[in-house]
């Protein structure tokens, strides 16, 4: 039973205004979802609606006004005629059109002569980094939140739950400098990669980040194992590892499943790091060591200075509403079929 | 926590008794921030009826808040686009006046233990279209050639795509990095890198001397060369206002293209117009 | 082989190896940010403004914009959250279908990437509340408001720790024996009045970690501020809220990104980091040491 329970008999009007008053303040969560939804999505919808792409021709054929070109020098000059021409005969800006075709490419040259904004190598790099992280995030975890909840001496967990603490403390900005620095010199000098930003420095960097959701979630939900399971377990001449890897881990695999989805979630939205580990070059390869550009990243990098309105603004936006959408599916997931699934495990219905 | 509620009140008090000034407001390009600050300053001390406040934020946040209204003068590392123009005219109407500012070496940069020291800016463009893919090719080691570059909000990104790659798409292999520092420090970690940018000071790389084309001399990117016209990678730094100037904006414009203005420029690693 | 002695030896030794390798890696992360950062790290650093050129001098206006970006976030985040925690503890039945989206909701921001909190706050707090502050207020020309600065990215910071607070407070409140509650509900006293004078007060301790966790998660965040307010270099501390503002991690983000020498600033960089990491720490720290409180009084 739960404590509003005990509330159900007298009745107020400043009571019931309170009452609505918080419950609406409350709503004020559901109602940010909602307005994300809403609003990272209505600035990515023109690229939907916009059948041709605007062109300038007007604005070109009419000459810049200039201030102080006296006070340029004789090579200035020559400098300043040169580069006039180059831009007369050179095709400016074009804001180019996101059709789903070049939309669906595989190149991402956003700032062309002919913008091309393919997602596909953003999609994949996203994908390829966040693989690399929960493969190498997801099994140290795990059996790190096993040790502690099973095997681990409290000398051991007392060092190992303050560390995770520390390890979800840090800012990414501080595991992407650390990357930057420090990590990528060292892959390179270990494994002689070509390229010293790659998707997979990018992908251990995340794994920092990573670890710590992953471990809390698997280590709840490993403690959420009834005792009366792994008592009977042990009851029956079981020994501890065998109770741990034959009865808790299987009765945790929801709870643990779901920490994986999460932290998926997690790398796949993680932006700091990615910007400044993974060398940012758009291509399309399944090779770890290659450098990889990343949805992400992307956005970080690019939004600060594109024109509001552009397409490539609004294509920043499409990528924002993937990523929203993408995270928001695994959260729903997480929650609704895992948590569900590990409540009837245990209540037996 | 009343270290800042008195830094506050004083905040306050000072932007009350402000008011009284003249206020230029001047926004725009990072790589001019500093720059700009100090001609704000040098000016500042001799004028003190004027106040100059400069932030940074990137070329393109210059000519949004030029176009917005929020700035007097916009700085900006790459001329204004013809969509920005046009959102300019349709506000102001007015295409904008630009004012050259300064002038900017860009380098090529290598590893110091590159046997690579000079290049043509053919060989930079073929470079970095993807269609010279070893150092052998140039006169280097046999080694794949990694190529850096800024991140595609840059003027010097635009700068290098327009001039250099004559308006040609970057090799899709080119790695994009968010400002000049981190190219420099990729390049001096990358025996086999390649980079460029602004003037760097950084250890470990070396900037490679340029020639126009085959039949002339190779020029270190020296400040002499620069000033000359000798040296073919420089850029100009803009300063843009919507309007011809005048009154105060005028005097300190004027004034940042007097000698005493363009002085300033050096000590900052730029070159001056003349 | 559910009884071969070895994968009893593999299960220990392995799992134990694998939290070997976790306090390992935070070892050298630490180490390696102290090292670097500790020779540069001194008095003047933490109180000066980066000077020539950024490639010397201190922190200060980073150290006084992150400040006054999780103090305006904190007014308002930790006021909404501990009300919706509230709800959920106290006024919400668990079979009711509003607790649930709730509920949900806070789980679904707490999964949101912290970069895509960047764009909602630039496409609502910017183009849409700031527009819309613009155009009610403004000539129509000028835009004041509908620009990025310390309001708009502290309000998005506000949300995006929303879920954090929530969460603590939360918890804080189970944690109120339910003995009180009735104690309080027999003497007469309104559900209102139970909340406000009972379980309020007995979950202050969760109220402050919450706060607290939010204002280090928020310290530390930058993706969500890389186009709401934060700015390379400013020469003036922030006086507005519609100022933009320096502030630590996206100085570290440009200083070693963009700064103009790297090697000079090598130790700029790293003391930066130092600086924001001891900030988080301590921040986490106090709230460990909160939760611990809290959990011995709901056990005594």
């Amino acid at each position: 039973m739960r404590s509003s329970d005990l509330y159900t008999r007298k009745f107020h009007v400043s009571e019931f205004l309170a009452e609505k008053l918080i419950a609406a303040t409350a709503f004020l969560s559901f109602a940010v979802i909602i307005l994300i939804f809403v609003f990272v999505f209505r600035e990515a919808l023109p690229i939907f609606s916009s059948s041709e792409p605007a062109t300038h021709d007007e604005a070109v054929q009419e000459e810049v006004e200039t201030y102080g070109e006296e006070a340029l020098g004789e090579a200035s000059q020559l400098r300043a005629a040169e580069e006039k021409e180059r831009r007369a005969g050179s095709i400016e800006h074009v804001e180019g059109n996101a059709s789903l075709r070049n939309l669906l490419s595989t190149d991402w040259q956003p700032v062309s002569g002919e913008p091309k904004f393919g997602l596909l190598p953003l999609i994949v790099g996203s994908l390829k980094v966040s693989l690399i992280a929960i493969l190498l995030a997801a099994p140290l975890a795990i059996l790190a939140a096993l040790y502690t909840s099973t095997f681990a001496p409290k000398r051991v967990k007392e060092i190992l739950k303050p560390a995770i603490e520390i390890l979800a403390g840090f800012p990414s900005v501080v595991i992407g400098f650390f990357a930057l620095i420090v990590l990528a010199t060292f892959v390179q000098d270990l494994f002689g990669t070509m390229y010293r930003l790659n998707a997979f420095v990018g992908g251990v960097a995340l794994s920092l980040a990573v670890i710590p959701i992953v471990y809390t979630i698997a280590e709840d939900a490993i403690a959420a194992v009834p005792k009366s399971m792994t008592e009977a377990s042990l009851a029956l001449g079981a020994t501890s590892w065998q109770t741990a890897l034959f009865v808790t881990l299987p009765a945790a695999t929801p709870g643990i499943f779901a920490a994986v989805l999460l932290g998926v979630g997690r790398a796949f939205g993680e932006t700091m790091i990615v910007l400044m580990a993974t060398g940012n070059a758009a291509l399309m390869t399944f090779n770890v060591t290659d450098p990889v550009r990343t949805m992400s990243a992307t956005i970080g990098a690019e939004m600060a200075e594109v024109v509001f309105g552009d397409t490539h603004y609004n294509v920043l936006f499409l990528i924002g509403s993937i990523l929203f959408i993408f995270t928001f599916t695994l959260n729903a997931v997480a929650e609704f079929y895992i948590r569900r699934r590990l409540l009837r495990k245990f209540r037996g219905g | 926590m009343r270290p800042i509620i008195h830094f506050l009140t004083l905040s306050i008090v000072a932007a009350a008794t402000m008011v009284a000034q003249e206020v230029i407001t001047v926004k725009g390009s990072d790589t001019m921030v500093l720059l700009a600050q100090r001609w704000a300053e040098v000016y500042m001390s001799k004028h003190q009826d004027v106040t100059i406040q400069v932030t940074g934020g990137g070329s393109g946040t210059g000519i949004s808040a030029l176009i917005n209204g929020t700035t007097d003068i916009c700085n900006s590392s790459r001329p204004m686009k013809t969509s920005e123009k046009q959102k300019l005219k349709q506000r102001f109407n007015s295409l904008g006046v630009e004012i050259k500012a300064a002038k900017d070496g860009l380098s090529v940069y290598v590893n110091e233990a590159n046997p690579v020291k000079e290049l043509t800016i053919e060989q930079v463009r073929k470079i970095y279209l993807g269609e010279i893919t070893n150092w052998k090719q140039v006169g280097g080691d046999e080694a794949r050639i990694i190529l850096y570059s800024r991140e595609n909000n840059s003027g010097t990104y635009v700068y290098f795509k327009d001039n250099i790659l004559e308006g040609k798409d970057y090799a899709p292999n080119t790695q994009s990095l968010p400002g000049t520092a981190a190219v420099v420090n990729a390049v001096s970690k990358d025996k086999n890198g390649i980079g460029y940018g602004g003037a760097a000071y950084g250890r470990g790389i070396r900037e490679l001397a340029l020639k126009a084309d085959e039949s002339s001399m190779a020029y270190p990117p020296t400040a002499e060369n620069v000033r000359s016209g000798a040296y073919p990678m420089t850029r100009f730094l803009y300063m843009y206002v919507r309007t011809r100037p005048t009154g105060s904006a005028k005097a300190y414009i004027d004034w940042i293209l007097s000698d005493e203005g363009q002085s300033v420029v050096q000590s900052i690693g730029y070159f001056p117009l003349r | 082989m559910r009884n071969a002695p070895w994968l009893g030896t593999l299960t220990v030794v392995g799992s134990g190896a694998a939290a070997l390798t976790i306090i390992l890696l935070v070892v050298v992360v630490m180490a390696n940010i102290l090292i670097g950062g500790w020779d540069t790290l001194s008095w003047e650093f933490l109180s000066a403004a980066p000077t020539e050129g950024m490639t010397a001098g201190g922190v200060f206006p980073a150290i006084v914009g992150t400040f006054l970006r999780v103090i305006l976030m904190s007014i308002v985040g930790v006021p909404i959250g501990a009300i919706t925690a509230i709800y959920l503890s106290e006024y919400a039945s668990q079979r009711s279908i509003f607790a649930r989206f709730i509920r949900f909701a806070v789980n679904t921001l707490a999964g949101v990437p912290a970069i895509v909190f960047g764009l909602f706050g630039l496409g609502f707090f910017i183009q849409f509340v700031g527009g819309g502050m613009d155009r009610a207020f403004g000539d129509g020309v000028e835009l004041r408001w509908a620009q990025p600065n310390l309001l708009w990215a502290s309000l998005t910071m506000a949300l995006m720790t929303l879920p954090v607070v929530i969460v603590s407070v939360e918890e804080a409140m189970r944690n109120v024996p339910r003995e009180l509650r009735e104690a309080s509900l027999a003497l007469g006293a309104s559900r209102w009045q139970t909340v406000y004078k009972v379980v309020l007060p007995n979950s202050i301790t969760g109220l402050l970690t919450g706060g607290v966790l939010a204002v280090s998660r928020g310290a530390g965040e930058v993706a969500p501020i890389l186009f709401t307010g934060a700015a390379y270099f400013l020469p003036h501390l922030p006086n507005s809220l519609s100022d933009q503002f320096m502030e630590l991690g996206y100085h570290i983000y440009v200083m070693s990104t963009q700064s103009p020498d790297v090697e000079a600033t090598m130790g700029i960089q790293y003391a930066t980091t130092l600086v924001l990491l001891l900030l988080t720490f301590s921040l986490n720290f106090a709230a460990v040491y909160l939760r611990y409180r809290m959990r011995k009084r709901a056990i005594a």
